[in-house]
């Protein structure tokens, strides 16, 4: 399958089914995200947005239908008509290529700021200490955390710790970024500084996002496309400032004025 | 005749005896927790794997040893297996006691972990093994170590049942004293007195301890 562009999309759902015993959050969801761009996924609690997010990163299982990153199969397979695991081997071989920024940062709290970030560079990607030293201290430069390279994370403030994480998952040089509610857990005056951190970086590279926010402004200024859901299902999808300013299905019309005010 | 009830004369007396069973007292607890600890991080993580032919015979066990007084398996075990050395079987009977215990509190510093670690680590790819080393081991062993010194003066309280296989510990020299000179009340008192000596300050540190990670 291919998008407009002609090339393959980065991410793709076909038919993905995701129940928590009875609960059915995603339903035969069906949506794919070319290289390169920026997507905002908006709607109420409960509709399945972060859950994609989840599937994306394996950190829950689905319940059906397949995922493909870079049209290579990541979580499940067809075997002739036998609906398969991608045994774990291969799952890590495309996984290296996806990451993920937390609501609730993550941070390993036994390590220091510089060891989260040199973690996975050196025992996943197997790069040299000093490479992976040479590349954290950018990144905690491109965050504004350099001068707290060597403190432990609970010195550290929530606004803090997030830039931190950012930096540890921009370290493993991912081609697409996930980030679930990144400023939820945030006081509303270190939002601002997280929200530009991650504009910068939207700015200057060509990661594929996908992002969980209910900050409708900074939704506006960097995704390409915005995916509205309600109960597991996309209801609109389209460029932002249309989303925004004249949505066309009633759930979204409801939606907005809910959060927008 | 002396009919007063304290002897200080006896006091004194026994003392250097009690200090020489406290030795003994003191390396059964080093020897019995340091097995304790170890078996007892190895019975958690047995108890973690998916396996059921690994588990439920290793649940049993642990049941059974839990569930049976000390000493009743010391005598058992210095029974049946005649060539081992007492002192051996005193230390391990009493570690393997509380290795069931130290399990539980390994399962529980592996539980208190929260999940976002587990899902950083997912995320930056982490290999399971690494997982274990450089994120969850270090937080979960962190969170056992009230527990761990707990179960230490726990086990050091109820080394007096070495008792019942012979090793003369601390409360057995007091005992004997007591036989061979009639005076009880001094021996037992400064038994008593000594395990205080201990016991409570190490308890002030484990409490200073949980009050730091909490």
């Amino acid at each position: 399958m291919t998008t407009s562009t002609g090339e393959t999309p980065a991410i793709e759902f076909r038919d993905v089914t995701k129940r928590f015993g009875d609960n059915v959050v995603l339903d035969g969801l069906n949506f794919s995200v070319p290289q390169g761009q920026r997507i905002t996924l908006i709607g109420p609690s409960g509709s399945g947005k972060t859950t994609i997010l989840r599937l994306l990163m394996t950190l829950e299982e689905l319940s059906g239908g397949l995922i493909l990153i870079d049209g290579d199969p990541y979580t499940h397979e067809y075997k002739g008509e036998k609906w398969v695991k991608v045994p774990e081997k291969r799952r890590r071989v495309v996984r290296n290529r996806v990451g993920m920024v937390f609501q609730q940062f993550n941070l390993f709290p036994n390590m220091s700021v510089l060891e989260n970030i040199i973690e996975s560079p050196v025992h996943v990607l197997g790069k040299s200490k000093d490479e992976a030293v040479a590349d954290a201290e950018r990144l905690l430069d491109k965050v504004g955390m350099s001068e707290k390279r060597d403190f432990n994370t609970n010195e550290l403030s929530g606004g803090q710790q997030q830039r931190v994480a950012i930096a540890r998952a921009l370290a493993m040089d991912p081609e697409i970024l996930l980030l679930d509610e990144v400023t939820s857990a945030l006081d509303p005056e270190i939002v601002a500084d997280v929200l530009g951190v991650l504009k910068e970086i939207a700015d200057t590279t060509d990661i594929t996002m996908l992002l969980v926010t209910h900050e409708m402004q900074f939704a506006r200024e960097v995704s390409d496309r915005v995916l509205m859901f309600d109960k597991g299902q996309i209801v609109e999808e389209t460029d932002p400032e249309t989303m925004f300013t004249n949505p066309s299905h009633p759930r979204t019309q409801e939606f907005l004025k809910a959060v927008l005010g | 005749m002396n009919d007063s009830i304290w002897r200080w004369d006896r006091a004194w007396e026994v003392l250097p005896h009690l200090l020489e069973g406290l030795q003994i007292t003191v390396l059964a607890t080093v020897v019995g927790m340091a097995i304790a600890a170890v078996l007892g991080f190895f019975i958690a993580l047995a108890m973690r794997t998916p396996s059921r032919w690994l588990k439920a015979p290793l649940r049993l066990l642990v049941d059974f040893v839990r569930m049976t007084p000390i000493p009743v398996q010391l005598t058992f075990i210095w029974l049946a297996f005649p060539t081992i050395p007492t002192l051996a079987v005193g230390f391990s009977v009493l570690g393997v006691h509380y290795a069931t215990y130290m399990s539980e509190v390994y399962r529980a510093g592996i539980e208190a972990v929260p999940k976002g670690q587990w899902e950083a680590a997912t995320a930056l790819n982490m290999a399971p093994g690494r997982t274990w080393r450089a994120v969850i081991l270090p937080q979960a062993i962190r969170n056992t170590l009230p527990g761990l010194g707990n179960y230490a003066i726990s086990m050091f309280k109820e080394t007096p049942f070495l008792f019942v296989i012979g090793i003369v510990e601390m409360f057995t020299e007091a005992q004997s004293f007591g036989a061979n000179t009639f005076s009880y009340i001094e021996p037992i008192t400064m038994v008593g007195v000594l395990f205080l000596l201990i016991s409570y300050p190490t308890s002030l540190l484990v409490r200073r301890m949980e009050i730091r990670l909490a």
